[in-house]
């Protein structure tokens, strides 16, 4: 893999100041674009870094699910033959996609579904709303799904007069706090058990007044004041985890039986799902199936699986429609490189054992994509990288939210080679600048400039040694010029003894084995 | 203006069919360029295992499935063909001690015996229509209401709710990964009934039992079309700090019988 630095390039983009986090809920505001919100990457990060308790909570998090995934993924002989077989059924199903979703459609209208196309996510709200409103119902339960938080359906429909309730326990936690998610499978990740009774009691409505922080406690409560709306509910949303071309069979894979209720119990079922999510044949779930249990939760089986075709008469909802999202899909799909972000099972191991992640959470990446797939997803989904929106654009920095330590590919059940693609999107800005130079790009070539000679990098890093005078509570701030291109995206911490370049091997090797430092 | 479809599909083959063969590094300036990241289109590599080394209903798949099971904190018993009512009447009637029996090596007292169930006063169970009545005969003894629930006649949401309990055969069982999948056939019934009730028993036939996962998922291909619950233990949270929490809003309980023998 590379060992090439290119620097966080700063860019103060507009949008809202990241959250107090001190704030007990709701510090960060409900963005207009749920794929663009707050301030850069390097900007946001550096407010997450102050914040302890934050840290201290995914700390916490992710080592717990690193190891959990670790123990049953290694108790799997042929992990590595499944990891191959997902990568290869998700290259063909791109390779074919137009013929797939045909096929999906067909099947699914053959067993009484409807399906609707959505060139964005404008569009696709607009259907959820109209069939909603057809089914007079004010009301519409949710299960957890990507899809429709990267459309912002709940606040689509809530201009509607709509409300949409989440059922999963984290969304939960998030929609009572008003807060926006951090973690594609646990949205609440930054919220330890003490917060999350804070939020019951003072947002449920129906919470007992002395509810514990123990988590059966609040399990339980969630239990109680989602069960009368589970079994009253007219229409229910849901996303989809796969399709099944040949057959037109959706699954979703679940936890707590909220998503079997949705999918179950309301009489019309609404499905967004990006247009990527297809496998070809039934058999291919024998191989998603395993991966993503074991990647995501690091369980050996959810506890539940829904898989649905079309309307099985007297059982379940008798009303089924499917909406297929575009929403920027195919513009990923042009890239011959970028594109592989569309193999994405959304497990979230790349976000557990991501250095940078653990430290800065999820927020800092102004994305309901975040960690090292939101690093390559989301700037390619909102067309930011390679200075297509120009340099306004926050989500351009993106691509540097990284050490590229490569352990997100080497979890990766789909094998996605995330430090390729984002090695691949920084050099696209850097190509963007050569015609438009700016301070970001003479900062951008500065650094691949040094680091492309080695005498010169070492002149850097001598240069950097002798900042230690310049040091303040051991972190560097400002370096002279070249250097000040570099410290105005990031500080530095003082080199006291090592060269930069050693020091940076040495940060590099120890980002690259999480687990030692602890 | 084109509909949406039509220009969707247009621009996935636009996409698809048009562009620069970029390769990883092609841009920068000092690195190799290398490989493209996205490979040809391969045919499946199916190289990973199919089956397992066990036969479905071998000893050692089943005591592979009870520890899955009992490691999700369900209970389970493994009994012989002739024993499943007074199997499916333990799980549900109290013991002279009070609770139901619990399959021994489950953690103690992880799982509640059903709270508002049972133990104290018995309401209806319920069955799906193709349900093996004898399996409930040891209930009905005891006074225990068997209400059946049928597609065409279907009990309410609030009548499920009422009910204290459910009882349902399967379609398989995947030892490796402790899990049972339903799917819809006249023994199983409605999605609803195995998810309102609080309890949910569930008898699985020894032969029924595989190792593997494929093994499964190609018993299930032919009718891939039914309705299926794959389920892996009672409901389950890991939304708080990542620990995993039994009983949220499927199940809290679920009891396992697994029937050996012809
Ligand atoms: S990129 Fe890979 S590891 Fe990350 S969420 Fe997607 S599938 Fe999981």
């Amino acid at each position: 893999m590379s060992r090439t630095f290119l620097g966080i390039p700063v860019h103060r983009g507009p949008g809202s100041a990241v959250g107090r986090p001190d704030e007990p809920f709701g510090p960060v505001p409900h963005p207009v674009e749920p794929l663009r919100w707050g301030p850069s990457f390097p900007e946001a990060a550096r407010e997450a870094l102050k914040n302890t308790r934050l840290r201290g909570n995914l700390a916490h998090a992710t080592s717990t699910i690193r190891a959990k995934r670790a123990r049953v993924v290694d108790e799997v002989p042929d992990w590595e033959a499944l990891r191959d077989a997902g990568s290869a059924v998700k290259t063909r199903v791109l390779a074919e996609l137009p013929e797939l979703l045909q096929e999906l459609e067909r099947n699914v209208t053959a067993r009484g579904g409807v399906v609707h196309w959505a060139r964005d996510g404008a569009e696709a709200n607009r259907i959820v709303a109209d069939i909603a409103k057809a089914k007079g119902a004010d009301e519409v339960v949710k299960v957890k799904s990507m899809a429709t938080q990267e459309i912002g359906l709940n606040e689509a429909l809530a201009e509607e007069g709509i409300g949409a309730v989440e059922t999963d326990l984290a969304e939960l936690i998030v929609q009572l706090a008003d807060d926006m998610p951090s973690h594609i499978l646990v949205p609440a990740i930054h919220r330890n058990r003490s917060e999350i009774r804070d939020i019951f009691l003072a947002r449920m409505g129906d919470a007992p007044p002395d509810l514990s922080d123990v988590p059966r406690e609040l399990a339980m409560a969630a239990r109680a004041h989602l069960r009368r709306k589970f079994l009253s509910a007219k229409v229910a949303v849901s996303g989809a985890n796969f399709a099944v071309a040949s057959t037109g069979t959706l699954a979703v894979v679940e936890s707590e039986g909220n998503g079997r209720m949705c999918l179950t119990l309301p009489d019309t079922l609404v499905t967004v799902m990006g247009i990527e999510k297809l496998v070809p044949s039934f058999e291919d779930l024998e191989v998603f199936l395993q991966l993503l249990p074991r990647s995501s939760t690091g369980e050996r089986m959810n506890p539940y699986t829904s898989l649905w075709t079309g309307v099985t008469p007297g059982d379940g909802p008798q009303e089924f429609h499917l909406i297929l999202l575009d929403n920027g899909r195919t513009s990923v799909l042009a890239d011959e490189v970028g594109r592989a972000a569309l193999h994405c099972i959304r497990c979230s191991a790349c976000l557990n054992v991501c250095p940078v992640y653990e430290r800065v959470g999820g927020h800092a990446y102004g994305s309901v994509y975040p960690g090292p797939i939101g690093a390559i997803l989301t700037p390619q989904l909102t067309a930011s990288s390679g200075g297509v929106s120009g340099h306004g654009d926050p989500n351009a920095s993106l691509p540097y939210a990284s050490t590229l330590c490569g352990a997100c590919y080497d979890v990766c059940p789909v094998k996605i080679d995330i430090p390729s693609i984002l090695v691949d999107l920084r050099a696209r800005e850097v190509d963007a600048d050569r015609s438009h130079p700016t301070v970001w790009g003479a900062a951008m070539k500065s650094a691949s400039w040094a680091m492309s000679d080695a005498g010169r990098f070492r002149l850097a890093g001598s240069s950097a040694r002798a900042g230690r005078m310049l040091a303040r509570d051991e972190v560097i701030h400002h370096l002279p010029f070249p250097g000040s291109l570099w410290t105005g995206s990031r500080d530095l911490p003082a080199p006291p003894k090592q060269t930069f370049h050693a020091w940076w091997d040495e940060r590099e090797r120890a980002a690259a084995h999480p687990e030692e430092d602890r | 203006m084109t509909d949406a479809r039509t220009e969707i599909l247009a621009r996935i083959r636009a996409a698809l069919g048009g562009g620069d063969q970029r390769v990883i590094g092609s841009s920068s300036d000092d690195r190799q360029p290398g490989l493209p990241i996205t490979p040809q289109p391969a045919d499946h590599v199916r190289e990973y295992r199919t089956a397992g080394e066990h036969a479905p209903g071998s000893a050692e798949v089943l005591e592979l499935l009870v520890d899955r099971l009992v490691d999700y904190r369900a209970h389970v018993v493994q009994i012989p063909a002739d024993g499943v009512a007074a199997a499916v009447a333990a799980a549900l009637i109290p013991t002279a001690t009070g609770t139901p029996e619990t399959v021994p090596g489950a953690v103690n007292g992880a799982v509640e015996p059903p709270g508002d169930g049972l133990a104290r006063a018995p309401r209806a169970v319920v069955v799906p229509p193709g349900l093996d009545p004898a399996w409930t005969a040891a209930l009905a003894d005891a006074g225990v209401e068997v209400r059946t629930d049928t597609r065409e006649a279907p009990l309410s949401n609030a009548e499920l709710d009422s009910a204290a309990a459910v009882v349902t055969a399967a379609r398989v069982a995947i030892a490796e990964t402790g899990t049972i999948v339903l799917d819809g056939a006249p023994d199983q019934g409605r999605r609803a009934i195995s998810l309102v009730p609080d309890v949910h028993v569930c008898v699985v036939r020894a032969d029924q039992v595989v190792q593997t996962v494929p093994e499964a998922v190609r018993l299930l291909a032919p009718e891939a079309d039914r309705p299926q619950t794959w389920i892996s233990g009672p409901s389950a949270t890991s939304d708080i700090e990542l620990d995993r929490v039994e009983g949220v809003h499927g199940p809290r309980t679920l009891h396992v019988v697994v029937v050996q023998g012809p």
